[in-house]
């Protein structure tokens, strides 16, 4: 089956981003296909590959990454969320005239369309916040 | 992209505006969804009814200094968006009256909510 | 349909909205805080109690065992489901509802 997840916390403060990733991979443990999660909200903090959590927790931004790579996961992090948060790609960052960039590996930053779109494709949508 | 296919969203709004994001950033998804040309219900349930307050007076150089977004809810029938939902137990406990919404909205009462909701494809909630 | 709470119910009016929408026979997954409402000797085991009679109730285990408690005390008829068993509650259910 084809689910899509919204991710609308970041990491830390919330237990969201955890459950969601404990959701996810099992969805895909399971055979499932997801669509694509997308973050949104203060969710678009979990983009950030500057995040260095003390060496005995897990690290969330690097877990979600590594999802992404060994399944091929579409994470998606909502572009005007980003913009308020100071979460920028390469292309961004240009654009903007910042310094840096920061987004992590196996994140892209696109338009709230491709929630919507989660939701048109996908068979099921399931949302993780506070 | 998606060319053919309507589905059901329902964006249920439960926080309160200002105190958090989560009114102002659900509206920005909401517009977006009617683009994709999708059904969309807006409801309101619990302390999402505040979002709709008339006479909500900020800018971002006056008052708490934060944009006011509540004219959005005006703009919504541009964009063909007339299924405005409010949960009456929510607004009743409230102390508010449907002549206190900056726009009309239908009042329901949780049974024929619960019904709206069984029939939706997706449930966006904030 | 399939309803998530994820906060405690002392805390939050999450659960109560969830169960005034909920429908009979719909599946609730308590999960996070949420599994505070779940157990058993606490001032919401008569809500829960009724809400049993009406809607199949689950709960994560993984949050029970984080939060310093075992399955023994979630309170009799509520399900215990891991993250495998969230899965396949969407699975079967359509929509899910995430009552923050």
């Amino acid at each position: 089956m084809k689910f899509s997840v919204l991710v609308n916390e970041g990491p830390y403060q919330h237990q969201a981003s955890d459950s969601a990733y404990q959701f996810t991979k099992a969805a895909l443990e399971k055979g499932h296909e997801i669509f694509r999660v997308f973050f949104y909200h203060d969710g678009v903090n979990n983009g950030t590959r500057l995040t260095v959590p003390p060496q005995d927790d897990r690290n969330i931004v690097n877990r979600w990454s590594e999802l992404s790579k060994q399944y091929n996961l579409d994470l998606v992090v909502c572009i005007a969320a980003a913009q308020r948060r100071g979460i920028l790609d390469v292309n961004e960052a240009k654009r903007q005239g910042k310094d840096s960039n920061n987004l992590a590996d196996g994140f892209r930053i696109s338009g709230l369309g491709q929630l919507i779109e989660a939701g048109i494709q996908a068979e099921r949508m399931v949302v993780f916040g506070d | 992209m998606s060319e053919g296919v309507t589905k059901k969203f329902m964006y249920l709004n439960r926080k309160a505006p200002y105190g958090t994001i989560y009114a102002l950033e659900s509206l920005e998804v909401v517009l977006i969804g009617a683009a994709f040309e999708q059904e969309v219900n807006l409801v309101f349930i619990d302390d999402g009814v505040y979002q709709l307050k008339g006479n909500q007076n900020t800018s971002v150089n006056s008052g708490i200094g934060v944009k006011d977004f509540s004219k959005t809810y005006r703009a919504l029938e541009d964009y063909d968006i007339d299924k405005l939902y409010v949960d009456k137990d929510s607004m009743t406990a409230r102390g508010l009256t449907e002549g206190d919404f900056i726009v009309p909205v239908q009042v329901m009462d949780s049974a024929q909510l619960a019904e709206l909701m069984q029939q939706q494809d997706v449930i966006l909630s904030f | 349909m399939l309803h998530t709470v994820n906060k405690s119910p002392f805390e939050r009016v999450s659960l109560d909205s969830c169960l005034r929408f909920a429908k009979p026979k719909d599946a609730i997954l308590l999960y996070e805080d949420g599994v505070y409402g779940a157990l058993a000797g606490t001032r919401f085991e008569s809500t829960m109690t009724e809400a049993l009679k009406k809607f199949r109730i689950y709960v994560m285990v993984p949050d029970v065992e984080a939060r310093g408690m075992k399955v023994d005390r979630v309170m009799a008829g509520i399900q215990p489901v891991d993250y495998a068993g969230f899965v396949g509650l969407v699975e079967e259910n359509c929509p899910v509802q995430a009552w923050l």
